[in-house]
């Protein structure tokens, strides 16, 4: 594996850029930081699948591709298989000696919103994990289905309003709790689950390349702001994504093997739950008082995942 | 200072599409389609800088998106730290840094989201937006003094 330097960000920024601008994802949109992420972060020969969403709409508008490797759509649940099927062709050909460049370092790589990965993707990606392929998964979590005007999915946390799960005189927005795929994806058995966000750049290249290095089947849940349908100035996408970490919402940390737990990131002020909430238009209606209890359910179940996370580290069981 | 050349030109692949080169229209298009991001041989696109390339008129780093921008960024060379902040968050490829400097903005590519801006850490900011028909000369002229520390 041929990983750039990621020292620090001056080493970084000498990479070479595989994902081109001119894409029309919005102004200020976090997917386009992680994915240019993903692609700078090694010199390897990348072959991409990528579900339906903002991502794939965005960055293959006919007649222009702004992907510089070898990149594929099928439809919205299918990445998964897409990658797994060109990993299965590649190893057999590979050991036929048929490729046009045996000794070429390729890495297989999946990108599917949350909306493709936690519900209707999820058996794609299940089975694709179960097979063992050799790849690397991708969600870009904005927490909604945004392509297709910000409908829930089961990533949407408690309290936030969606098109289809509103706030209202009756509704605080969702009722639901989001689903815990990194837990999901970990008791699967893959070899390295993580999740990551672009504000920490270090932690999220690091995290990457050893996703890549990793033989078998790895998994990363990225937080991507959305200040379409977060609402919020998109100058502020990693300023959010700062109070998404820094109040512990978002917690960075990876699994290993199913059951090593290593917290990547951990805050010197740890903020309250209630300062990331008020930054964003979708929990706009949390802070009127008959919705306050909300808030502090939410801020109980943070403190009660991040105790969870570091017995878990402890523990390493 | 070094200076990179650019390709961006609004038309390309769209032009070839309505003149009639031969290649599908979107209402055509039933099974699929490829997109070759080059001319020739890609397969060491990763040790290259867009420079180096040579990028087809099907590859999205041909178009512009200047059009969406309301505001610009505009660079100040002379209190930037080359600390590359606004190199790994700019969402839309747009800063030009090569050799661990920061060489400016691509104003093809920029959409305008000041996201640069927001995380430039010099005092004051080395990327201030700017509406978009100020000269580059006169925002420069305006930019503003070093900011005191607040008082707490
Ligand atoms: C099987 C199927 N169902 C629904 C759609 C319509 N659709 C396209 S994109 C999208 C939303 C994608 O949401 P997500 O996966 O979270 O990605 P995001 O756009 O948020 O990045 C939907 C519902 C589709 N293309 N295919
Ligand atoms: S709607 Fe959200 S995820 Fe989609 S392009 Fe806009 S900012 Fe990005
Ligand atoms: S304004 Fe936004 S798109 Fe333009 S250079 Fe700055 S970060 Fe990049
Ligand atoms: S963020 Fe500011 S100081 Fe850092 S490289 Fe960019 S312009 Fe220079
Ligand atoms: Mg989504």
């Amino acid at each position: 594996m041929a990983a750039t330097s990621i020292k620090n960000l001056k080493e970084f920024s000498t990479s070479n850029d595989r994902f081109e601008g001119a894409h029309t994802l919005c102004p200020g949109c976090a997917h386009s930081m992680i994915v240019r992420e993903l692609m700078n972060c090694t010199d390897d020969n990348l072959v991409i699948a990528t579900n339906t969403g903002c991502l794939e709409v965005s960055t293959a508008v006919y007649p222009f591709t702004s992907w510089d490797t070898s990149w594929i759509h099928i439809g919205f649940e299918n990445a998964a298989t897409a990658a797994s099927g060109a990993e299965a062709m590649y190893k057999a050909r590979k050991r036929k000696g048929s490729l046009k460049d045996n000794d070429a370092s390729v890495k297989f790589v999946a990108f599917g919103g949350d909306g493709s990965t936690y519900d209707i993707g999820f058996q794609w990606l299940s089975g694709a994990v179960e097979r063992g392929h050799d790849f690397t998964y991708i969600c870009l979590d904005n927490e909604n289905y945004a392509n297709t005007g910000g409908q829930r999915s089961s990533a949407t946390p408690i309290g936030a309003t969606t098109t289809t799960a509103q706030a209202g005189s009756h509704s605080y927005g969702k009722k639901e709790k989001k689903k815990d795929m990194i837990a999901i994806m970990a008791a699967h058995g893959a070899p390295y689950v993580a999740q990551l966000a672009p504000n920490k750049w270090k932690s999220m290249a690091k995290g990457f390349q050893k996703a890549l290095e990793t033989e078998g089947p790895c998994f990363i849940n990225t937080v991507s702001a959305c200040c379409t349908e977060w609402k919020f100035d998109p100058k502020d996408t990693i300023g959010i994504t700062d109070l998404a970490t820094d109040s512990l919402i978002f917690p960075i940390y990876e699994i290993i093997d199913g059951h090593e737990l290593n917290i990547l990131y951990r805050p010197k002020n740890v903020i309250k739950v209630e300062d990331y909430l008020a930054a964003q238009g979708r929990y706009k209606h949390l802070f009127k008082p008959e919705y306050k209890h909300v808030i502090e359910q939410i801020q109980k179940d943070v403190d009660k995942q991040w105790e969870m996370l570091q017995r878990r580290e402890e523990a390493r069981i | 200072m070094q200076h990179l050349k650019l390709l961006a030109n609004d038309n390309r692949g769209l032009n070839e599409l309505e003149n009639g080169t031969g290649l599908m229209g979107w209402h055509e298009v039933t099974q699929g389609s490829i997109l070759p991001s080059f001319e020739g041989d890609a397969t060491h696109i990763a040790h290259l800088k867009s420079e180096e390339r040579s990028y087809s008129n099907f590859n999205s780093y041909t178009a512009t998106v200047a059009s969406w921008r309301v505001l610009k960024p505009v660079y100040n060379r002379d209190i930037c730290i080359d600390c590359q902040n606004c190199w790994v968050w700019c969402p839309d490829s747009s800063i030009l840094s090569r050799d661990k400097q920061m060489l400016g903005i691509d104003y093809d590519h920029c959409k305008g989201c000041s996201v640069c801006v927001e995380v430039c850490p010099t005092n004051p900011k080395s990327l201030i937006m700017f509406s978009e028909q100020t000269p580059l000369e006169d925002a420069l002229g305006q930019w503003p003094e070093k900011k005191k520390k607040e008082d707490k």
